[in-house]
């Protein structure tokens, strides 16, 4: 059975208010932060990509599990924000790790679960001794159209996962299911510098059916009950839709909370799932169970049992906590935002 | 700025993993790498060594007239750091301004894109520094 062996988070600097954007649209602050429960999101600076923040919270991920490079058999990074439309991300996240150059690496793409996409790859790789350890990246800096209700939400983060052999893991993975189907809920076109979406049609058909099918598929095929799990993390596109879904399948409040980022740093595309989890991993005791639904728009999701070993205290002691990151913050004008993002023509 | 894509891809080990060198015979840190020791010559043994990217603020300055590929970044503060392992270098102090630092601030190494203005050309990666809190 495979694990993770280390693990690693980052969130940019720069945070932008929801009433700052709401402002210069003439929207109603009050609407956007209880419509969408989003506070605030995190913002990437102007030298700062999907490939940077995949090595700020690789790195953190490598000092805790303490393996040699050298021994990284595989990196997949997940994100729709690829730096380049060709030339893979992972091959400047593997340079900048030393993990070069005998193992394999390749880039995922699949809307907001790229990153748990990579996570279920290195599992079957490490299960089937194709690596000795492997590293699932989820990174993004996620763009929405100016005006558009993606703008409130659309942010950058990073969060990395080593999976490696169960016996040195600080938590094992103890099964994953997907449920995947063909439905237009959310796309970019090759050539579009931003996404488009099916409004009301992103809910039921897209969210709710995926992240249920997947969590519905993944307790029967372990023949699981919610009481045995003491954390659940669902895809965060907004602060309703988790809280949602957790009331439908008849999950409480509490056991939501650890993994809320949304409120404070936004969606973090391929990066949310994975954040989420990284932010319960920074606070779970040896012996608790955390189920994880991520969902992509497209649309599908990853369903993931997880157990926490007593490894988990003295990995987690090195590297920054993701609170750090979170913490550490600047808010910026709508116009330094502009600028950040290069909206500005001519730049 | 211009940079071919050679002298790019000669230079990825040092400015993505701050590879530089190390004389075993007089204990000396060199980065930018050297490939023969100033002060051993011929008796000096180099060896590659990796530099933890951690030190402190010797001096810096905010940019305002940047050189070409760099305008939209300012104002930006580039410094001279002296490493934890004894040496100086150059490089960008990343999500601060001038009233944010002092000399003598300590910092961390972290990885950006240090240039991107060609739309049709490579993306160049590397090492910068940011206030260690
Ligand atoms: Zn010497």
């Amino acid at each position: 059975m495979a694990g993770i062996v280390g693990y690693g988070a980052y969130v940019p600097k720069y945070r932008i208010k929801s009433e700052t954007i709401a402002e210069v649209w003439g929207e109603d602050p009050d609407r956007i932060q209880k419509g969408l429960g989003i506070m605030e999101k995190a913002v990437p600076a102007s030298d700062e990509d999907s490939a940077t923040l995949s090595v700020e919270a690789a790195r953190i991920a490598m000092k805790r599990a303490q393996v040699s490079p050298s021994e990284i058999g595989a990196v997949y990074v997940g994100s729709e924000s690829h730096p380049y439309a060709v030339k893979p991300t992972a091959t400047m996240v593997a340079q900048a790790l030393g993990t070069i150059p005998n193992l394999t690496a390749a880039d995922l793409e699949f809307a907001c679960k790229a990153g748990t996409a990579g996570m279920q790859m290195c599992m079957g790789m490490v299960d089937s001794s194709m690596v000795k350890y492997g590293l699932a990246i989820g990174a993004d800096t996620a763009q929405g159209r100016p005006g558009d209700a993606l703008e409130y939400s659309a942010a950058a983060g990073a969060a990395a996962y080593l999976i490696g052999q169960d016996s040195e893991s600080l938590a094992v993975i103890e099964d994953t299911f997907s449920y995947t189907t063909d439905t237009p809920d959310f796309w970019r076109r090759s050539k579009s510098d931003y996404p488009s979406h099916g409004g009301r049609f992103t809910g039921e058909p897209a969210y709710f059916k995926h992240v249920q099918g997947a969590f519905n598929g993944l307790m029967e095929k372990m023949d699981e009950k919610i009481e045995n799990y003491d954390h659940f993390i669902f895809h965060q596109p907004n602060a309703k839709f988790p809280k949602a879904v957790a009331k439908k399948l008849g999950v409480s409040k509490e056991k939501i909370e650890p993994g809320m980022l949304v409120p404070t740093i936004g969606n973090t595309y391929s990066g949310n799932a994975p954040l989420a989890l990284a932010n319960v991993l920074d606070h779970a005791k040896p012996g608790e169970r955390i189920f994880v639904t991520s969902f992509g728009s497209g649309a599908g999701s990853d369903a993931f049992s997880i157990q926490v070993t007593d490894k988990i205290e003295e990995r987690r002691r090195d590297g920054y906590p993701l609170s750090h990151f979170i913490e550490n913050k600047e808010y910026v004008t709508y116009a330094i935002y502009a600028k950040l993002r290069k909206k500005y023509k001519g730049m | 700025m211009k940079e071919s894509i050679s002298l790019t891809w000669r230079r990825i080990p040092e400015r993505y993993k701050m590879l530089g060198s190390h004389c075993t015979t007089c204990d000396a840190h060199y980065f930018p790498p050297r490939m023969v020791c100033p002060a051993c010559r011929r008796k000096g043994k180099i060896e590659q060594f990796e530099f933890s990217g951690n030190g402190k603020i010797y001096s810096f300055t905010e940019i305002h007239a940047a050189p070409s590929g760099f305008e939209n970044q300012v104002p930006y503060v580039m410094a001279i750091v002296e490493l934890d392992e004894g040496t100086r270098c150059t490089g960008q102090i990343v999500d601060a301004c001038c009233k944010d630092l002092k000399i003598g601030d300590p910092v961390e190494g972290t990885f950006r894109k240090i240039l991107s203005d060609d739309p049709e050309g490579p993306i160049h990666y590397g090492f910068k520094f940011r206030l260690k809190k």
